[in-house]
């Protein structure tokens, strides 16, 4: 499990950021995307996968969460 | 020499690699790159923010340096102890040229060295009681501190004093914030660890203090994160923002104050100038807070107004009828320079070697100009700081991350710039060489290269550095008739 932070790109999408690694990447897919249900699992652009827990859609960006990587580690 | 073609990049690459051995050669590979436009990703051709090859020649420096040098050493109302052994901070002390305003010894401490001197005797009995100590001290040799920030050098965390601990107790007997900052040199690859270890200590130490005070802030405050002030840089931007009716209630950290920091969750809008080094703040802020970051970027008219037009976007409609009053004033300023200094600069080549923010924000600069830059690199830069690189540099032009002295020659050998941009390690060995160059981590003891009235002194020092007569002297007067004698002889 890692801290991440989840905010609102420039260009409107989602970007990924990863504190420990300083990582920041854009998010080119969440599982889950209706108010109530948000989250589950992000697919990066640099070909990584976290997981986080569902919950209700953030009224605010950015927001910490706490994620889990699934698959290898990406440089 | 005229631009090269990728191939003719990708040998140069290859060629300096050569004197490698297998091993080295094949981690350097990942650091170099020939620039391509259409990559999106940095890191799918450039690796960065690794450890530095044992045997070859990094100009990297520590977290300490990242720390107390960069972040911590500017906040000029406080103390910044540098604990441990007397080398670390007397070797940093005041190169920086971050400028203020104070008397230093009264009321501002930022060019003086305060320094917990380790002897053996410490490393072997602790560091404990001298720290102590020397906090009461401080307090009663400099009253009229704000607070103290104790900057770990090495040993601290390998004999594992407990400095927080420290900290607490002295902060509650003097009654002014203390600040442990655990940034050993060996945390990290380079001094980037330290610019977050600082930040989070501002975030964990500081931010917080003024949470729940009268807001006394008007719609219109913002403040300047990571401008260091080298040369006067942040004034020569904070009056353009004054200008434009904007009111800069803080300074990170550039002749910036401890008060200052705890103001800014305040503000309206974080405008973020080295993102290297306080993007971690201003995240923070954003998230705990709620305030926008902006990156901008104030070197050379071109960026300057781009910068001004999306900063006051943030804004009503009064500050965006200023912030185009102000680009209006300077223009015909702008077009002066320009005039003067282009026919003279048109076409030459630049190559930068530098960190934070610089190898990518000054390449507009340079453009105004007329020059060109045909190969930049970060010392201690991370992807998302080669993400936004790309984009600003022409294709097939060479980047790299963290090279080494032998790389950096041999590419300015080949590539045989006009000029380079780079740092006192390097300037001699180019000059001897007889390239010009140019210090870009301190502007050659000049400044300020921010703002308006930035560009003006640029402008005039990269042509006094490439005009000067003396690069038409590089061959003694006794060779110089052997090679004319050769040349009539032919
Ligand atoms: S690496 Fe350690 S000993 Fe060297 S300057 Fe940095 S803090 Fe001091």
């Amino acid at each position: 499990m890692a801290n991440i932070m989840i905010r609102t790109a420039d260009s409107g999408g989602l970007t990924f950021y990863l504190p420990k690694r300083d990582l920041e990447a854009s998010i080119s897919s969440i599982e889950f995307d209706t108010p109530e249900k948000w989250g589950g699992e992000l697919k990066l652009d640099n070909g990584g996968i976290y997981f986080i827990d569902p919950i209700a859609r953030p009224s605010r960006l950015p927001i910490s969460l706490r994620a889990r990587r699934i698959g290898a580690a990406e440089d | 020499m005229t631009t090269m073609t990728r191939e003719e990049t990708e040998a140069l690459i290859a060629e300096v690699l050569e004197v490698y051995p297998e091993k080295a050669k094949k981690d350097r590979a990942k650091h170099l790159m020939v620039n391509d436009q259409s990559i999106e990703q940095s890191k799918k051709c450039i690796t960065s923010n690794r450890k530095s090859l044992p045997g070859v020649m990094t100009v990297r420096g520590c977290a300490y340096a990242g720390s107390k040098g960069v972040v911590w050493g500017p906040i000029k109302d406080m103390i910044h102890i540098s604990h441990g052994p007397i080398g670390c901070g007397q070797f940093s002390r005041a190169g920086r040229r971050n400028y203020y305003v104070g008397t230093t010894g009264v009321d501002t401490f930022g060019t003086m060295n305060f320094t917990s001197d380790f002897q053996e005797k410490d490393i072997v009995f602790g560091g404990d009681k001298k720290l102590t100590k020397l906090i009461e001290e401080v307090e009663m040799l400099f009253p009229l501190h704000k607070g103290i920030s104790v900057q770990s050098e090495c040993p601290i965390g390998l004999i594992g004093d407990d400095i927080e601990a420290i900290a607490k107790k002295g902060a509650v007997t003097i009654g002014k914030p203390i600040i442990p900052v655990r940034c050993e040199g060996f945390r990290g690859v380079s001094q980037s660890l330290g610019h977050h270890i600082a930040n989070d200590t501002i975030r964990d130490w500081v931010l917080d203090k003024r949470d729940g005070t009268p807001d006394t802030s008007t719609p219109y405050d913002v403040a300047i994160i990571g401008d260091y002030n080298v040369g006067g840089d942040a004034w020569a931007s904070r009056i353009l923002l004054e200008e434009m009716g904007l009111r800069v209630v803080a300074q990170w950290s550039g002749d910036g104050t401890l008060a200052e920091m705890m103001n800014t969750p305040k503000v309206k809008l974080n405008l973020l100038h080295c993102y290297r080094s306080m993007n971690y703040i201003t995240r923070h802020m954003e998230e705990k807070y709620g305030i926008p970051y902006m990156e901008y970027n104030f070197f050379g008219p071109t960026k300057i107004i781009e910068s001004l037009r999306r900063i006051a976007g943030f804004f009503d409609d009064s500050v965006k009828e200023k912030a185009e009053l102000v680009i209006a004033r300077y223009q015909p300023m702008m077009d002066a320079i320009i005039a003067k200094y282009k026919p003279r600069l048109q076409g030459k080549k630049v190559m930068l070697y530098v960190g934070g923010l610089r190898p990518r924000h000054i390449i507009g600069a340079y453009e105004d100009l007329g020059m060109e830059v045909v190969g930049t690199g970060y010392e201690f830069a991370h992807n998302d700081d080669y993400d936004r690189t790309i984009k600003e540099m022409g294709n097939t032009t060479l980047i790299y991350d963290d090279a080494s002295g032998f790389e950096l020659e041999e590419f300015v050998k080949k590539i045989k710039p006009d000029m380079v941009g780079s740092g006192i390690k390097e300037k001699y060995i180019f000059q001897k060489m007889g390239i010009p160059l140019r210090q870009m981590h301190s502007w050659d003891y000049s400044g300020p290269y921010h703002g308006y009235d930035g560009f003006a002194i640029f402008a005039r020092d990269m042509d006094i550095a490439l005009s000067n007569p003396v690069w038409g002297n590089m061959v003694p007067p006794w060779k110089k008739e052997v090679v004319e004698e050769i040349a009539k002889a032919a």
